[in-house]
Formats: C-alpha cells, sequence, structure tokens
C-alpha cells in the first residue's frame, strides 16, 4: 500500500491549538506521526529582561489562558522558596479555594471540547453551561473571569469574607448537581463509548517512558500527581489521586470526570479549615540564587525554573509545560488509529499549545 | 442508548439558561475590575502606577503634568489602583465599553508641590 502524507493543523476545525502534525497514513491507518511546533512563540520567558520580578507575576499568568492561576502560583511558590518568605496559612488555602476552581473550569472547558471532537455538540454545549457558573464565581471572588491576578509574592492580593465563601459553597452544590446529571451521558452512552474505547491507548510501561503527566498518565494507571508534594497545605486536606488503569481515551475522560468531584471536595475542605489571618507577608530584599518549583497544573505537571542575581530582574526563567511532556506520548498512540480518531486522541491529552510555545 | 434523551427533555421544558444580552445585561458583580478611572484632581501625579503596571499602559509626565492611559494595553489586574498612593485610581464594575477608534486617555492634572518645594 503507498503511504500518504496528511498534514493536520496547525489550523483545524477541531483543534484550537497550533499543533501541526504529519500523519504517515496507510489506506486510513496511521502509521507515524510527526509533530512540529513553533508557531506562535512569543517570547515571554525573555520578558524577564524588562519586567522586575513582582511584575512577571502577571506575564507568566498570560503564558496559559486557561490554568493562569497555576501558572502565578507556582511561579511565586518558586520566589518565595528562594528568597525564604514564609506564606501565610491563610493565603496557602485561598490559593488552593482559586486553583482548584481553576482547574474545574479547565476540565469543564476540556470536557466540553472533546465532546465537541466526536460531534457530540449538545454535551459540549452542558459542560460549558456549567463552566460559566465557575467563571462566574471566579469573577466574583477576584475581580477578573480567567486570569484572576490574585497572587503576589508572599501571599494573595485579595481575601474573601464568610459571605462569599458560603456563597462558593451554595454555587458548588449546584455544578456538583449538574455535573451528575451529565455522569450518565459521558460514561456510558453508546456512542460516546464507540468513539473513545480502546482508542489512542497507552500502556502504564509507555506512560512512564515517555513521561508522561496529569491526567494522561493517571488515565495509564500512574499514580503521579504532583498534589502529592502538599504544596500550599494540601497535605493538610485528604487527597488521593485519581487513577484509572486502561489508558485509552476513555480512562483519560473518566480521569478527568472524578477530577471535577475531587476539585469540589478540595475546595469544601479548604473552606471548611481556612484558618483566619493574615493574607500577605510583607517582601524585602531582592532574590539571589536558583530553584525549580513544580506544580501540578490540570494538564499535569507544571515546573519553573528561576534563576536570580539580587538585580531586579531574574537572569533565567525557564518553563516547562505538561503539554510538552506529553506530546511524545501522544505521538505514541497516533499509529494503528483511524485518521478519523486523530481528532478524538490528539484532544484526549489535552493540549495546549500556548502554553507549551510560550 | 439514549442517555442524553432525559437531558434533552429536561432542558426543552426548563427556561433558558442564556441571556439576550444586549437587552438583558447581568448586573455586574462587587468588586469586578473593570474600566479603569482616575479622579485627576485628587491626582499628585507621583507616577507610581506608572511604575508598577506591569503592561506600561500608563505613563505620567510631570513637565506638562498629564497622566495618561491606554485601555488597550491595559490588562486589568488592578495593581496601579492598590499602588495609589492618593487613592485617586478605582476601577468601575462595567468593562470599558467599545469604541471605533483606540484613542488613549489624555488627563491634564496639576502637580502639587513636594514640602520641600513649600518651605
Amino acid at each position: 500500500m503507498l503511504k500518504t502524507i496528511i498534514p493536520f493543523g496547525p489550523q483545524h476545525p477541531v483543534l484550537l491549538e497550533p499543533l501541526h502534525l504529519k500523519l504517515t497514513v496507510e489506506d486510513e491507518i496511521i502509521t507515524d506521526a510527526f509533530p512540529a511546533l513553533g508557531f506562535i512563540h512569543r517570547g515571554l520567558e525573555m520578558l524577564v529582561n524588562t519586567h522586575d520580578f513582582h511584575q512577571m507575576i502577571q506575564v507568566v499568568e498570560r503564558v496559559c489562558g486557561i490554568c493562569s492561576m497555576m501558572h502565578a502560583m507556582c511561579y511565586c511558590q518558586g520566589l518565595e522558596d528562594m528568597m525564604g518568605i514564609a506564606v501565610p496559612p491563610r493565603a496557602k488555602f485561598l490559593r488552593i479555594i482559586w486553583s482548584e476552581l481553576h482547574r474545574l473550569h479547565s476540565h469543564l472547558l476540556w470536557l466540553g471540547l472533546f465532546a465537541d471532537s466526536f460531534g457530540f455538540e449538545s454535551l459540549f454545549m452542558q459542560f460549558w453551561k456549567i463552566r460559566e457558573k465557575v467563571l462566574d464565581l471566579n469573577e466574583a471572588t477576584s475581580g477578573n473571569r480567567i486570569i484572576v491576578a490574585v497572587n503576589a509574592i508572599g501571599g494573595v492580593r485579595g481575601d474573601l469574607s464568610v459571605e462569599q465563601l458560603n456563597w462558593i459553597l451554595a454555587e458548588l452544590t449546584w455544578v456538583e448537581k449538574e455535573i451528575a446529571r451529565l455522569e450518565s451521558t459521558l460514561l456510558s452512552d453508546y456512542s460516546v463509548k464507540k468513539r473513545t474505547v480502546g482508542r489512542g491507548v497507552l500502556t502504564t510501561e509507555k506512560a512512564f517512558e515517555l513521561g508522561a503527566v496529569g491526567p494522561t498518565a493517571r488515565g495509564s494507571g500512574l499514580a503521579q500527581d504532583m498534589r502529592m508534594l502538599g504544596y500550599s497545605g494540601i497535605d493538610r486536606l485528604d487527597f488521593e489521586p485519581v487513577v484509572e488503569t486502561d489508558g485509552d481515551c476513555y480512562a483519560r475522560s473518566k480521569v478527568r470526570f472524578r477530577e471535577l468531584h475531587q476539585s469540589i471536595d478540595l475546595i469544601r475542605q479548604a473552606i471548611a479549615k481556612i484558618p483566619a489571618g493574615e493574607i500577605r507577608t510583607r517582601v524585602r530584599g531582592r532574590p539571589e540564587g536558583e530553584i525549580c518549583a513544580r506544580i501540578e497544573q490540570p494538564r499535569g505537571e507544571l515546573f519553573y525554573y528561576l534563576k536570580a542575581n539580587r538585580t531586579k530582574n531574574l537572569e533565567r526563567m525557564r518553563i516547562r509545560t505538561p503539554t510538552f511532556a506529553n506530546i511524545p506520548a501522544l505521538l505514541s498512540m497516533l499509529p494503528g488509529m483511524w485518521l478519523s480518531d486523530v481528532p478524538v486522541v490528539v484532544l484526549s491529552i489535552d493540549p495546549c499549545i500556548s502554553c507549551t510555545e510560550r | 442508548m439514549f442517555k442524553m434523551t432525559p437531558q434533552v427533555l429536561q432542558n426543552l421544558f426548563s427556561p433558558k439558561a442564556t441571556r439576550r444580552y444586549p437587552r438583558v445585561a447581568r448586573t455586574p458583580y462587587e468588586g469586578v475590575r473593570g474600566a479603569l478611572r482616575n479622579d485627576i484632581e485628587n491626582c499628585s501625579l507621583c507616577s507610581v502606577c506608572a511604575l508598577k503596571c506591569p503592561s506600561q499602559c500608563i505613563t505620567v509626565d510631570k513637565k506638562t503634568a498629564t497622566w495618561r492611559y491606554d485601555p488597550f494595553a491595559c490588562v486589568f489586574c488592578g495593581i496601579c489602583v492598590n499602588a495609589c498612593t492618593e487613592k485617586c485610581l478605582h476601577q468601575e464594575r462595567a468593562y470599558h465599553h467599545p469604541v471605533t477608534r483606540r484613542e488613549p486617555i489624555l488627563l491634564k492634572g496639576t502637580l502639587k508641590k513636594t514640602p520641600h518645594e513649600k518651605a
């Protein structure tokens, strides 16, 4: 059979992110995939030369449009560890609340887009209807819908009153009820299972070898979650990573769906245990040294390398986003798939190419 | 099979989830970071806002006593509002309205004399 090379992306109706894949096809079956990146490089890491280390918080928030809060949180945690700043416990819990709200809206966005990838538009709209409520929570508690700008080095910029915390709890009850209504559709509908079960299989060994992170690794049976490190006071909450063992698109969507409930549970625990007190420590001096910071983003492990030399600008900043770690895993999932399954398999790793290229 | 059907039927007989914007608009939440305003009569043109701004959308010219703000470069983070020494900067609850031309906001203030100059 003659081999044909089909370009997939960077502009594609299903894939909103500019990822280019060269797919080698033999009679509708994929035999090889080769990625090409670099379409939207923005040079955000170089901005450390022009922005001081406080202003960089607003820059790193714009690395990703979906999990902006986690980027700022990771950057702040890195600098706080470097400068030896003790973050007040209340600020840590507020960070957990906002970061889990971000994970909620990111997973709801993904579940909607995933449903859209196999043509289930009404399910997509249902998930995005729920997501809108989470965005309202963000807007009312922080001031902005997505790029919440709540992080500062040494703590957070805004506090939440008791009424706001109770309101979050009340709205989360609604969100949980709505998610539960969609569970049977996403996890046991015939047409959904037909398109996802057994597609894009990644075995546990392969996931480990290729360094997969986040729900992609957890869907393949690797219990790897950066929240197990207990950063930002998560060690004071009950937390168990969500793991599925099948390693296919269905398992990955199941992991994300179960993580919605986990995030809601973490927010409830954080609100129940939130201590009173200060929300921000005063920062004195300038950072010096180098440090690596890690955090669990909705897509997986986010990694920051920071190097400072006691000036107002950092010397070097390096970001490794989870999608970058998941692309090798994606390439090993594709061979043997039908061409029509490519959008579903590509979306199952939740690609965020804007993050990856920065 | 037909797991979505109960959902579809429920949606058919339930009120709309969307609203007919712009005819029906939701009241903005308390504390939303909307359009930035400067009460220029209280502003001392100290230029702390311009220094702190991460997107360099504010410039203060002390020679001409002007405060210049580009709403299209602004990222609405509210850092200038927190940093303002005179508490003359504030953010409205509504967002910046759409315009046909991208023009910066230029405000003419008065330079307040420092205690050193007054003496």
